[in-house]
């Protein structure tokens, strides 16, 4: 370890750091702009400069960038000395020369870094007395704002958008101190990860478009440290609150999940919390129609109710916590608990999780994707269905550059060096899917088949791999040699990745991933890095539902249907839109024969709507439980804000009932996770989430709001000149308050990394703050991050024997097409997230359209087995062959692997509509 | 005496073909590497000559060559590029060598080539030297049919491509990083170093990149000898060089002269001292980019570190003159002009300083400058300095700043405190 000296004080630091990573790491001020931790140096600012003195005996020292110089060991520096203040300060006021100082209207203001490091620096007085220069400002669609006035040419928006993220349509336009970011021209900016440029920004360039609408400021903001609902990677983040309403949702600092970066419906997707027509309080059906009443009434309704039948089932949801499914389950027993989703997902998610028991094999974590060198994604648009996921996936293609510039020993940090060195060299990533991914262009090869083709393809990789690995039958010559070639580059891989998921909806493509993996371990020398294996799952604990409901004989909502056919049969329904999981006629007849239709939601739905009883349920802003992501890792999430008084949690609606059905165990959160850690024995290490001697809840106190946090006590004066008494939290260590353990006491304390709600410190108003809470600046938060992995179970359950691909078929093949706009329940809700989804339609291959006597812009009729519907065509010579690709809004059209026929209604008439055009690939 | 550079020109300064070109002596220098060296030998040959980079740096050419990854296992494909994206104000030296001699250029890239193991060379050439770029591209035809380029170079096993690529503008494509960022068709900012380009450079690939002065004087080195090169330098340098001389003086021009010629010389023997009615106040040695040096400095020798001791740098070899009836202030801020305006905008001292260094000497031009100006002008120009910017943009555009400010100060504070120019009473 190199030992530095600093302004006289010994230290020692990392290898292979650069200065600037090495005093942050130390805990020192050092003002930066342009460097980033997870985009690398490229030494555009100057701002980071301190002074290196060639021995004990130089006076005089020698400006060095921080950023650019590596450490080594006995350097002499100073990070006081005059020169090197007075040289960043010169920077800053040079960098102020163009900025508008237009701070009070600025939204950046108060968590500006440009403003923290205009303090840092220590530059007040202005002397520049000439003009500014100004732009013109685009429109760059629903989510961010444009003031490029304010920009100050750090450079690290493009170097996030396009090196890092692999978008195009963000450019370094003109030059010299007119250097301007923007498009070509106005429009949305087509990247999923756009949004982060409101954080990478380190001022007021780019904002938080919807934040506007509805502004405040960070420190007016009360935060909790929650967990993203919109997919099931479970990313961080740090949602913010002020008079009731949730009003932004900022990146929170996972070392393993999402590092610094969200994906954009994960930024913007939270509208639903908001949304006017959300339950608000209990709704009693009378008359044919839904009154509502108080919490008190409704949670007599609800026992009441519950006398009048004497069977009850229970429909849980793959969107719910832990602890409100457990609930749901306790309450009517685990007999008569369904998940909410029909036999085929069901299917497939236990197919997902059997994939994370494989023994041997790894599940890797988001980050340590990005460290993998050979990458299969099998059948899964993760750019649509795990967006975050995608962004590491591009971190793990970009490695082969970082390897080739290791190799001319160029540090890692060195962004622009490295870039130049690696050029376009790109590890290789096979995309096996039904259409174009966003993925491809960045591919070695893509194969686009229907998904039991996709499943013969890989079946075939692994038997290429290890030979005892069945065969599939009939594959074609061209996709055999691609299966060799993918073998050969998993085999020779240092570390191989295989990715896949349920949306393709095949069975045997799921276990073929495994198989896979297997073939891979078998095949790999017993020393080398066991292969990599991740699932993503379609909602945010579907894991957590199924580890829940793995071993019950009943679990579908095909057998909860049938149930319902003998005898009198009352349904508490909890936060799921039956709608969405069956064919509509289906679900229509089950919720009629149902003697009581009871519904815990937190937004409105067709099946809420048909409910004799409405409970609202909080969103995932006021909620505290426990989700389970892709990895099985168990996440807790903590209310943003005091619940509204007449909503619950789920499990607390029915924690509150009394007689007996009366639940045991839920009488707290913590209560209800205690009671989870004893639901099944692989939830055990949930545990260690519980309050202990070692980390009781209140001794801690962690402020939820900013210290600076304005008009607490005067928020509620129009209604009432008293002040009320602040609401109290005493199921966890936070505080509904700015009151509490100040900023720098808790950056010491180990174990509390996972549970700040925001990042602060001070001099560090925007998130760059996060630094303060980590022992190195590229590890992880100072004891522990957010989550823990549960102990699964391994199990091998031996090859799978492929099934031949079915020629004779009648029909197209359905697929739903995920999307990362418009194609999730809870972001539609969002109105900017649902402006940049693409306008539904039906995609079929052109040699498909003939034999259906359809054309491209035809609407069509699409009959599958059990219900129809009527969308706009589009022929894509992408999509494979014998596939109908249904938008991600289309209700179910049969149970399980459905064909589907169609017949053209005439030209759509469609002439005109607010959704963009759909575009991808 | 003897000219390397200039010495088979024309009178009529038309190009010479490629058959005047070899009855003048040309591509003997390649021949002799070719047929007679090794690529080791030819590097030896150039370290001995003490051919030092004419592009301003000065940096020895063979040193530089020398760290380009050589031998067996180095990498493929390795590239050679000529930087003839000559843009200094006061500078127009690589000029007359590619409109007159293009074929000396091409005979000293395949020289360089051929000791590189370059495979792929090329020309980057300003935008605007378009009779240049003509020239270039007849005698690139020329020199493909006669086999001095291409496939098995005057029959030997070497190869070597050569394109010529006209930029599409900007100074800082001068830098050679960012001159290789153009070329790969990304911004012109320059790249951060080390790595240097000999490490990872066009496409990440090996790759030199020389003067277009530079690699004209290899075909001599080879032809006549290490020796003879050396001799030819009147001081510690080696070889000649071209001298120009803008300003107002008698006849302002360019000349090949020895390395080592005193500046007195070319300033009166050749530019014939100060039209009429004119004195002297001072004067860049190297283009705009130099410090400026006053009249008792004429005696110094044109050499590299002899200038450098003075307090300027050679640079180009350029000079430019400032008489007694011209404004320092309004000369220092037309330079500063083009500096802000030719920044990349990469770096905050280049992009953010020099306008406002422009911005304040403007207003001192104007009359509306203010005493503690000078002072935010002497940071500024500290701001700037070595090694504080990411390029030697900024560096080079402070020289003429800091050093005017201290040798023509009371110009500045006339400005001041008359509240108007002196000169344009």
């Amino acid at each position: 370890m190199p030992r530095i000296r600093i302004d006289g004080q010994a230290y020692e630091v990392k290898e292979g750091l650069n200065l600037l990573q090495a005093c942050l790491g130390l805990g020192l001020n050092l003002p930066y702009f342009c460097w980033h931790p997870a985009l690398g140096s490229v030494g555009a600012c100057r701002q980071c400069a301190l002074l290196q003195y060639r021995d004990e005996e130089d006076r005089q020292g020698r400006l060095v960038m921080g950023c650019m110089t590596a450490v080594a060991d006995g350097q002499i520096l100073s990070l006081k000395a005059d020169k090197a203040r007075h040289f960043r300060a010169g920077v800053i006021e040079a960098l102020m020369t163009n900025h508008p100082h237009d701070c009070p209207v600025c939204e950046e203001g108060g968590e500006c870094h440009l403003q923290d490091m205009t303090v840092m620096s220590g530059h007040h007085h202005r002397r520049y007395r000439g003009r500014k220069r100004t732009f013109v400002n685009q429109d760059l669609g629903p989510f961010i704002n444009h003031e490029m006035n304010r920009c100050i040419t750090c450079y690290r928006c493009l170097r996030f958008y396009r090196d890092y993220a692999g978008g195009e349509d963000l450019h370094a336009l003109a030059s010299r101190n007119h250097t301007y970011f923007g498009r070509a021209s106005d429009g949305p900016l087509e990247s999923e990860f756009a949004g982060n440029l409101v954080e990478v920004c380190p001022t007021g360039v780019f904002t938080d478009k919807p934040l506007s609408q509805s502004y405040t400021r960070k420190w007016d903001l009360q935060h909790a440290p929650s967990i993203c609902v919109h997919c099931s990677l479970g990313c961080n983040i740090s949602p913010g609150e002020r008079y009731g309403r949730l009003k932004r949702v900022q990146n929170r600092y996972h070392h393993g999940i999402n590092g610094y970066f969200l994906c954009d419906r994960g930024r913007f997707g939270f509208g639903h919390v908001n949304h006017p027509e959300r339950p608000q309080q209990p709704l009693v059906r009378e008359n044919g129609r839904l009154r509502p009443v108080a919490a008190s009434e409704g949670l007599a309704e609800l026992a009441r109710r519950l006398e009048t039948t004497e069977r009850w089932i229970g429909i849980g949801s793959p969107r719910a916590t832990l602890e409100s499914n457990l609930a749901l389950r306790e309450l009517v027993g685990a007999d008569h608990f369904f998940t909410g989703l029909g036999s085929h997902p069901n299917a497939l998610n236990r197919a997902l999780l059997e994939l994370l028991r494989l023994p041997g094999v790894n599940t890797p974590s988001l980050r340590e994707i990005e460290a993998c060198d050979a990458l299969l994604l099998l059948g899964e648009d993760i750019t649509q269905s795990a967006p975050r996921m995608a962004l590491s996936v591009r971190q793990a293609v970009r490695g082969a550059g970082r390897d080739r510039a290791a190799a001319l020993n160029i540090p890692p940090w060195q962004a622009q060096s490295v870039q130049i060195a690696g050029q376009n060299a790109r590890h290789p990533l096979f995309i096996s899917h039904v259409t174009a991914t966003r993925l491809d262009p960045i591919a070695e090869a893509t194969y686009r088949a229907s998904p039991q083709e996709q499943a013969a393809l890989a079946f075939a990789v692994a038997h290429c791999l290890c030979p005892e690995a069945p065969a599939p039958e009939g594959l074609d010559e061209q996709a055999q040699s691609l299966a060799e070639k993918i073998a050969e580059a998993l085999l020779h891989a240092k570390r191989p990745l295989i990715v896949t998921g349920p949306s393709s909806g095949a069975l045997p493509l799921v276990e073929a991933a495994g198989q896979v993996a297997r073939a891979l371990l078998n095949a790999r020398p017993a020393e080398a890095c066991p292969p990599a294996l991740i699932p993503v799952f379609a909602e945010c604990n579907s894991l957590g539902l199924t580890l829940l409901t793995q071993d019950a004989a009943e679990a579908d909502l095909e057998q909860a249907f049938a149930l319902s056919e003998h005898g009198p049969v009352g349904a508490i329904i909890l936060e799921n839109d039956l709608f969405r999981r069956a064919p509509g006629p289906l679900v229509q007849g089950f919720l009629e024969r149902l003697t009581q239709r009871i519904v815990i939601d937190s937004i409105p739905s067709p099946t809420l709507n048909a409910a004799d009883l409405v409970l609202p349920a909080t969103s995932f802003a006021e909620s505290q439980g426990t989700l389970i992501n892709n990895e099985g890792r168990a996440q807790p999430l903590f209310p943003v804000h005091a619940l509204h008084a007449e909503r619950r949690n789920s499990w607390q609606w029915l924690a509150a009932v009394a007689g007996h059905r009366a639940l045991k165990g839920f009488a707290s959160p913590a209560d209800a996770l205690a009671t989870c850690v004893t639901a099944a024995p692989e939830l055990a290490p949930l545990s260690q989430a519980l309050p202990s001697a070692a980390h009781p809840f209140t001794r801690l106190a962690v402020p939820r709001m900013p210290h600076r946090n304005s008009g607490r006590t005067a928020a509620g004066a129009n209604l009432d000149v008293r002040e009320d008494q602040q609401p109290q939290d005493h199921d966890s260590c936070l505080t509904f308050s700015m009151e509490g353990a100040p900023a720098p006491w808790l950056s010491r304390q180990s174990g509390i990394g996972a549970r700040l709600p925001f990042s602060w410190y001070p001099g560090w108003n925007s998130n760059q703050a996060v630094h303060k809470f980590k022992d190195a600046v590229d590890g992880p938060l100072r004891g522990g991050e957010s989550g823990m992995r549960l102990d699964l179970v391994c199990r091998d359950n031996g090859w799978h024997r492929p099934l031949p691909v079915d020629t004779e078929a009648q029909g197209l093949l359905a697929v739903v097409q995920p999307a990362i706009f418009g194609g999730e329940e809870l972001s539609n809700l969002a109105a900017p997230v649902f402006q940049r989804a693409a306008l539904p339609c039906l995609r079929i291959h052109p040699d498909d359209a003939p034999a259906w006597s359809v054309a491209d812009g035809d609407r069509v009729l699409v009959r599958g087995a059990s219900a129809a519907t009527e969308l706009p065509l589009r022929v894509d010579p992408r999509v494979a062959r014998g596939i109908a690709l249904l938008p991600p809004t289309c209700p179910p059209l049969g149970t399980g692997p459905t064909r589907v026929s169609l017949r053209s209604l005439g030209s759509d008439p469609l002439i005109a509509t607010d959704h963009p055009e759909p575009t991808d690939g | 005496m003897d000219k390397p550079l200039t010495g088979a020109l024309r009178d009529d300064r038309r190009p010479l073909t490629l058959a005047e070109y070899r009855s003048a002596g040309g591509y003997r220098g390649l021949q002799q590497a070719i047929k007679n060296l090794d690529p080791e030998g030819v590097l030896q040959q150039v370290k001995d000559a003490n051919l030092r980079g004419r592009g301003g740096a000065g940096f020895p050419t063979g040193i530089k060559w020398s760290f380009m990854p050589r031998g067996v296992g180095a990498p493929k494909p390795r590239y050679l590029i000529c930087n003839a994206d000559e843009m200094e104000p006061g500078t127009f030296k690589d000029r007359l060598l590619m409109e007159a001699n293009p074929h000396l250029l091409i005979e000293g890239m395949a020289i360089a080539g051929y000791a590189l193991g370059a495979s792929i060379a090329f020309i980057f050439l300003r935008g605007e030297y378009t009779r240049a770029a003509a020239h270039l591209q007849r005698a690139l035809q020329e020199a493909y049919d006669e086999g001095c380029l291409g496939s098995n170079i005057l029959g030997g096993p070497f190869s070597m491509e050569l394109y010529l690529h006209t930029s599409a503008g900007r100074y800082i494509c001068g830098e050679e990083t960012a001159l290789i960022n153009a070329l790969e068709g990304r911004r012109a900012n320059p790249r951060t170093k080390p790595p240097f380009p000999q490490v990872s450079g066009l496409f990440g690939q090996p790759t030199v990149v020389n003067n277009c002065e530079t690699l004209c004087n290899l075909p001599a080195i080879l032809a006549e000898g290490a020796a003879w090169y050396r001799a030819l330098g009147r001081h510690e340098d080696a070889g000649t060089k071209l001298f120009a001389v803008t300003g107002n003086v008698r006849t302002p021009g360019l000349w090949e002269l020895p390395m080592g010629t005193p500046i007195a010389e070319i300033f009166e023997q050749c530019a014939g001292g100060m039209a009429e009615g004119y004195r002297l106040r001072g004067f860049q040695p190297g283009g705009a980019s130099t410090d400026f040096l006053l009249p008792q400095s004429l005696e110094l020798a044109m050499d590299y570190d002899v200038i450098g001791k003075a307090g300027s740098r050679l640079g180009t070899g350029s000079l430019i003159l400032l008489d007694d009836r011209t404004c320092p202030v309004a000369m220092v801020q037309n330079l500063t002009h083009f500096f802000a305006q030719e920044s990349c905008g990469w770096c905050t001292p280049c992009r953010d300083g020099l306008p406002w260094a422009e911005q304040l000497l403007t207003e001192i031009d104007a009359g509306r400058g203010r005493p503690e100006d000078l002072d935010t002008l002497l940071d500024l120009c500290d701001q700037a300095g070595p090694g504080n910017t990411f390029c030697a943009l900024a560096p080079g555009a402070a020289a003429p700043i800091q050093s005017a400010l201290r040798l023509f100060r009371e110009d500045f504070d006339a400005h001041i405190a008359r509240g108007s120019c002196p000169y344009h009473d």
